[in-house]
């Protein structure tokens, strides 16, 4: 069982976001970086699949400063690690460089999050399938593996779906597909050593270019109503905000 | 040439957000001179197909058949790039709902176009074509430009208005090809809820976290819900600890929102709740602590007791509700 897992080199969730006095970039000083949180959900899936026997690999598309997030993957328990040394540019870019990779690589599976903290688009993971012709499950919440095929339950507009797919295919991990792993000490000492492997990126079309960054307007202060006079929420609502 | 937008049915029915995509096109048609086709993928009555015209469609693509019953992601996808291509369609829209976030991507791929994803509002089309979209997890906004001939965008709910423009549409069945990549996955069941309302989509959200105790205490919380109308929503804590479903979990690493009125009780409001919920366009905050960090990201703000305050709001709900009759 060969299993790839995408990862994404994301701000804390606690951070604070800048931009660049023209609102061109992402200002990276002085925030933590972190291994996206459904990417972890996927990985950690991932190392319990293989735990009977099976090599996982995370892949990632990004400039060196990536690094420590790799390791973390590697320290959770992925046996190697693949950086493809480019800014990610867009989504496309970023998939087409993984999807390249499978072609010359080919796995069982690839696990991804449902979306990175930072692009939100739960685009990557649909891309990368579109591009090898495999089928896709986004938002699965669980995965369940007998021989070459698997069954997912995924969120949809009010409820569930069970689906079976064949494998291989891509699936966009969501909360409760695993338990988040914590490292142990064994496992961050052996990720300094485990293979780490950069490779070049392939040319891709330019289809989207970014523009700029803003930030929502602030809330004017809140209005505090009293917890004795609430049965005029509703009206004041309505008459200030005119949303219902 | 056209502008294509792809209306989502819910068991033969058009949602809301259906026809905020469909107001969506138009706009664009409008901005570029170019006719609005509509299509619509599986069984739906003549005369709910008509109601897109109240929104500017000119044609109306259906597709039927058995195929179309059970829709993977990959048939639908199938499917609008060849109505697409069969179109001559310049512009691709779609909402992004569940099922369009895993659609729009292999419709960019199939048609070789630059994809605008979860856009939030009409894109800018005097200079280019510049798109809106979250970033950061709702705690700022990105700006994108696509640069490719044909674009594909999806929207989110709730982003843009709907617009009547009553046109007359003529209804064109159209028969794509499928492959057999198109039908490898298999749909084994769909679980709905029909009289809850979708969180995405929701314009109402009432949501509640660890200040209410435990799981016993959500009936109040449901009975808000219901006579406003709303979706029920909650932290991740209460999820986590199994008080109520992972899909009701909204915030950073859950769903993000933007309703017109978001209702949180006994939500503290750390930072990574309030970047799924702080683009709601109102929020109302309810918390017995009047130091909450929630209430400097609220609208309206209201220190007390949850097991009283919630009662209260219910017969408030109620009367507001009376009186709209
Ligand atoms: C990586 C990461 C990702 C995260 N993602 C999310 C996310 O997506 N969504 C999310 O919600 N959280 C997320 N969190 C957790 C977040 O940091 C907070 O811990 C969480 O939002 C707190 O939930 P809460 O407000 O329900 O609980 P608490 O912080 O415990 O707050 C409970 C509140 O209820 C009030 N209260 C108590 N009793 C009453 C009463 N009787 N009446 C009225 N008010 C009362 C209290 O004053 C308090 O403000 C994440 C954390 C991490 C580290
Ligand atoms: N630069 C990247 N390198 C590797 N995988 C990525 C990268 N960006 C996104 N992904 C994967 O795609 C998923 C969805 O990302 P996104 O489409 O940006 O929301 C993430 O959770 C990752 O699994």
């Amino acid at each position: 069982m060969k299993i790839l897992v995408c990862i994404s080199n994301v701000p804390d969730t606690t951070a604070k976001i800048n931009f660049t006095p023209d609102n061109k970039e992402f200002v990276s000083a002085g925030v933590t970086f972190i291994l996206n949180p459904y990417d972890e959900i996927a990985l950690s899936k991932a190392v319990d699949l293989a735990a009977g026997g099976g090599n996982v690999t995370v892949i990632n598309v990004g400039d060196a400063s990536t690094e420590p997030t790799i390791r973390k993957a590697l320290a959770i328990g992925a046996n190697d690690a693949v950086r493809i040394n480019a800014p990610a540019r867009d989504s496309f870019f970023v998939a087409t460089q993984i999807a390249e990779y499978v072609k010359k690589n080919p796995v069982d599976m690839i696990l991804c999050g449902r979306e990175s903290a930072d692009h939100n688009g739960s685009t990557v993971p649909v891309m990368i399938a579109e591009l090898l012709g495999i089928p896709c499950v986004l938002f699965a919440k669980s995965l369940l593996l007998e021989a070459n095929t698997a069954t997912l339950d995924c969120e949809i507009e009010g409820g569930k779906q069970v689906v079976n797919v064949p494998l291989p295919f891509v699936a966009g991990a969501s909360e409760g597909m695993a338990e988040w792993k914590i490292p142990n000490m064994r496992g961050i000492m052996s990720a300094r050593t485990k293979p780490l492997s950069v490779i070049d990126p392939v040319d891709v079309a330019v289809h989207t270019r970014h523009h700029s960054f803003d930030k929502p307007a602030t809330r004017s202060a809140v209005k505090m109503v009293s917890a004795d006079a609430v049965e005029q929420l509703f009206e004041l609502i309505r008459d200030e905000k005119k949303v219902i | 040439m056209s502008v294509l937008v792809y209306a989502e049915n819910l068991q033969g029915k058009f949602k809301k957000s259906a026809f905020e995509i469909v107001s969506f096109g138009a706009a664009i048609a409008h901005e570029k001179n170019l006719p609005l086709t509509v299509l619509s993928i599986g069984q739906v009555a003549e005369e709910e197909l008509l109601r897109l015209a109240t929104y500017g469609a000119v044609k109306i693509m259906k597709v039927e058949g058995e195929a179309f019953h059970a829709l993977s992601d990959q048939t639908v996808a199938t499917a609008i790039a060849q109505a697409a291509a069969a179109d001559a369609a310049q512009y691709v829209a779609m909402t992004a709902s569940f099922s369009g976030k895993a659609i729009a991507p292999r419709v960019a791929i199939k048609l070789k176009a630059g994809l605008a994803d979860n856009v939030i509002d009409l894109p800018k089309m005097s200079d280019g074509f510049v798109v809106k979209k979250n970033a950061y997890s709702g705690k700022a906004y990105a700006y994108c430009e696509v640069l490719s001939d044909v674009k594909v965008i999806s929207m989110l709910p709730n982003s843009y208005k709907l617009v009547e423009d009553q046109k007359q549409a003529a209804i064109v069945p159209f028969s794509p090809v499928l492959g057999a990549a198109d039908t490898s996955v298999t749909i084994r069941e769909t679980i709905r809820s029909a009289d809850k309302v979708s969180l995405p989509e929701a314009e109402l959200v009432v949501s509640a976290g660890r200040g209410m105790k435990g799981p016993e205490n959500w009936g109040m919380i449901e009975e808000l819900a219901d006579v406003l109308g709303a979706a029920t929503a909650c932290s991740k804590p209460v999820s986590d600890a199994g008080w109520r479903p992972h899909s009701e979990h909204v915030g950073q690493t859950g769903i993000a929102i933007s309703p017109n009125l978001y209702i949180a009780v006994g939500i503290s409001g750390a930072i990574q709740h309030l970047a799924g919920v702080s683009s709601s366009k109102v929020i109302v905050v309810i918390n017995k602590d009047p130091e909450a960090p929630f209430f400097k990201a609220a609208d309206y703000g209201i220190v007390g007791d949850a097991f009283e305050v919630v009662p209260r709001l219910i017969n408030a709900a109620k009367n507001f509700k009376a009186g709209q009759n």
